[in-house]
């Protein structure tokens, strides 16, 4: 039985209603940050839903707000100088931002986990690997110690680390990189949680390790059920394990679709930048390359503009004067872009 | 670890013999004579014979070497001869001092640890409030605050106090009783030195809790231990503590090493006959076993706070430990 009639039965037998939440729900999340350069507006009006057991990603160049959409679905900004300021974020029924501090502390860890970018400094290294997993364990399962010391033995087997038992008595240093970020996910993974948030989780390790850990992570997530955030530089991860595509830029999300739509049939010159600035299997051999020009805006100074006008080749007047609002192109395909009906053509007249 | 430790230990033997060569020849380039003084001290004149008789006597003729490798070879017999000055034992002569000093230093050391790491870590996790300002201008008034003269305060304080109180002032003892024979009165003379200095060390010691704290409470791991869902008491105790605490035990174990040596100017404030005294009394003198011995007892004290401060970092620091 395929999911959606799964799906239409269940809204049937339920008595219709809105009762197929989305595992989580980004409304119109704002973060901010207050410095003494400004007010930066990392994330300005993000939404986004992703549904149980599937992988989203969410891609854009450096500083344009990934990280923090992730850390304000933890609510792990540093306040101060990060605050959450607006929107909504709903996952499995409860509006995280209105969670008191306790309430917050028990989903983390437990029902969403995050993996994080630098595997090596992730990792405490005072303590071994065996006490950082069991900790998990520990505080939101509350089993006893040889149950806690077996079930991080399978975590580590699982994750692909043979001689787990060795393992877990070594402390991080003794460990490569692209083992600790297994270990990494053998913690996210400790509490059979319903969504793990991965930040750039490869970007740190070299190319072959980076194939490995995300056949690893695609595995796992699909075996288990579990809903994957990644969030990438990397279009090519994006086609390979995504089902569904953010694309941000400047604390915004400018085009949204699944996997297939964004990388095939991108609406927003930035996509389309970004896919012409990367290698893909889909295209001749010996095309350049094209890198975008010039440089991501201040977010501190954010004006009535789009924010990708000053880079993009394909900008008219009406882009300096309004910003324009994500809107639906076809069948789940979002852009925001004044002119995402004309990409097509425009693409052919400069090529 | 136990080869590490194996290690340092062995480290300290040249540590000590490079201590044991400069203290002997730096004493001897001091200008002046014991005997000139002991002798001039009687009247102001001495006649020459009973300079020579006095020298011949302390064997300071001889050789340099032969004197060196005597005294060394005392040394590690753990036989340091007589005072140059008095002719009474070495051993004896510091015995009673290095309790008193020792006492004061270990009594400083403690609370201004249990001090430290609790304001330090307070402050640090609640930097920009109150707390953290308070803290931070009781640290440091602590620095900026020489000990001798919070002592002198203490003094000034004591007497005014008791004076207006009960109606005469009180001293602290000045004659030094062991703990263990009359607690009181040990206690009563030892704690307000050790208030003066404790107070100077745990400010620093705070300011370096505070700050060690403020960078791991930074560091990715930190994050990790959050995202985990981990209760804030654990990622404080368990996750930062351990990190901050290094840097932490480097400056409790330099400032405990300068305690037992270098208390000249708070031992004078108090009254104290303290090793400070003794040190400053045989370097005018120019009594060489003394100072010698003086020298090597507080060389040693250094050494062996280093390698305990070596051995909890080993502990606490597994990269040490396992290189
Ligand atoms: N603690 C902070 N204080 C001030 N500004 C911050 C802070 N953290 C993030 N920012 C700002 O928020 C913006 C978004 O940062 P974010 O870390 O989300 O970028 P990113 O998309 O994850 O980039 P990268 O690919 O480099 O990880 C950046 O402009 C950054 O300067
Ligand atoms: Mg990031």
């Amino acid at each position: 039985m395929s999911a959606k009639i799964k799906r239409q039965m269940l809204f049937i037998f339920c008595g219709g209603g809105k009762i197929l939440d989305s595992l989580l729900e980004i409304d119109n999340l704002r973060t901010q940050f207050f410095t003494s350069g400004g007010t930066v507006m990392a994330v300005d009006g993000v939404s986004y839903d992703v549904q149980e057991g599937e992988t989203v990603a969410v891609v854009g160049e450096s500083g344009c707000g990934k990280s923090v959409t992730a850390l304000s679905i933890m609510r792990l900004i540093p306040d101060p100088p990060g605050k959450t300021v607006g929107g909504r974020i709903r996952f499995m029924g409860k509006d995280l931002l209105s969670l008191d501090d306790e309430s917050m502390r028990q989903i983390r860890g437990r029902n969403i986990a995050m993996v994080f970018q630098e595997p090596m400094t992730s990792l405490n290294p005072v303590l071994t690997i065996g006490r950082q997993i069991s900790e998990t364990l520990e505080t939101h399962l509350g089993i006893s110690e040889e149950e806690q010391q077996k079930r991080a033995e399978e975590l580590l087997d699982m994750v692909g680390i043979a001689d787990g038992k060795r393992r877990l008595k070594q402390y991080p240093h003794h460990l490569s990189g692209g083992m600790r970020q297994r270990v990494m996910i053998a913690l996210a993974l400790a509490c059979e949680p319903k969504l793990i948030i991965a930040d750039e989780p490869t970007t740190a390790l070299d190319v072959t390790i980076q194939a490995q850990i995300l056949e690893l992570m695609k595995d796992l997530t699909h075996r288990l059920g579990v809903a994957l955030i990644v969030i990438t530089h990397n279009l090519g991860v994006v086609a390979r394990y995504a089902n569904k595509v953010n694309v941000m830029y400047a604390g915004k999300i400018v085009e949204k679709g699944t996997a297939h739509q964004v990388y095939y049939n991108p609406r927003h010159p930035y996509t389309l930048g970004l896919l012409s600035s990367v290698p893909r299997m889909d295209q001749a051999r010996g095309q350049k390359l094209v890198p975008i020009f010039g440089q991501p805006p201040d977010l501190t100074r954010l004006g009535v503009e789009c924010a990708f006008r000053p880079r993009c080749r394909f900008a008219i007047d009406r882009c300096s004067r309004e910003i324009p609002p994500l809107e639906n192109f076809a069948d789940g395909q979002q852009a925001a872009c004044w002119r995402m009906h004309e990409i097509d053509d425009l693409k052919k007249e400069t090529l | 670890m136990f080869r590490y430790i194996v290690k340092r230990i062995l480290l300290v033997i040249p540590t000590l013999l490079g201590a044991a060569v400069l203290v002997f020849l730096l004493l001897r380039m001091i200008p002046g004579d014991i005997c000139e003084l002991k002798l001039a001290g009687t009247g102001g004149y001495f006649d020459k014979e009973a300079l020579a008789i006095c020298q011949k006597e302390l064997g300071l003729g001889r050789p340099l070497l032969v004197q060196f490798f005597e005294w060394i070879w005392g040394v590690m017999r753990f036989d340091f001869g007589v005072s140059m000055w008095t002719n009474r034992p070495i051993i004896e002569e510091i015995g009673l001092r290095f309790q008193l000093s020792l006492e004061i230093a270990l009594l400083a050391t403690f609370s201004a640890t249990l001090i430290a790491i609790s304001l330090g870590v307070t402050s640090a996790i609640k930097q920009d409030t109150w707390i953290d300002y308070l803290v931070r201008l009781f640290s440091i008034a602590g620095i900026a605050m020489p000990s001798f003269w919070l002592g002198i305060l203490i003094i000034l304080g004591l007497l005014i106090s008791t004076q207006a109180w009960f109606g005469e002032p009180w001293m602290m003892p000045i004659e030094y009783t062991p703990i263990w024979v009359d607690p009181i009165a040990n206690l009563s003379q030892v704690i307000w030195p050790a208030l003066a200095t404790g107070y100077r060390y745990s400010a620093v010691a705070t300011r370096m809790t505070r700050s060690a704290m403020l960078e791991v409470l930074r560091e990715d791991y930190i994050r990790t231990a959050r995202a985990k869902g981990l209760l804030e008491k654990v990622i404080i105790n368990r996750h930062a503590l351990k990190n901050a605490l290094l840097p932490v035990i480097t400056v409790i174990g330099i400032e405990f090493a300068f305690l037992m040596g270098g208390l000249v100017v708070t031992e004078q404030v108090f009254n104290l006959n303290g090793l400070g005294k003794l040190f400053v009394g045989s370097v005018s003198n120019n009594d060489y076993t003394m100072t010698q011995a003086l020298v090597m007892l507080v060389a040693l004290i250094f050494v062996a706070t280093n390698l305990v401060v070596d051995i909890l970092y080993a502990w606490l620091d597994p990269r040490i430990r396992y290189n």
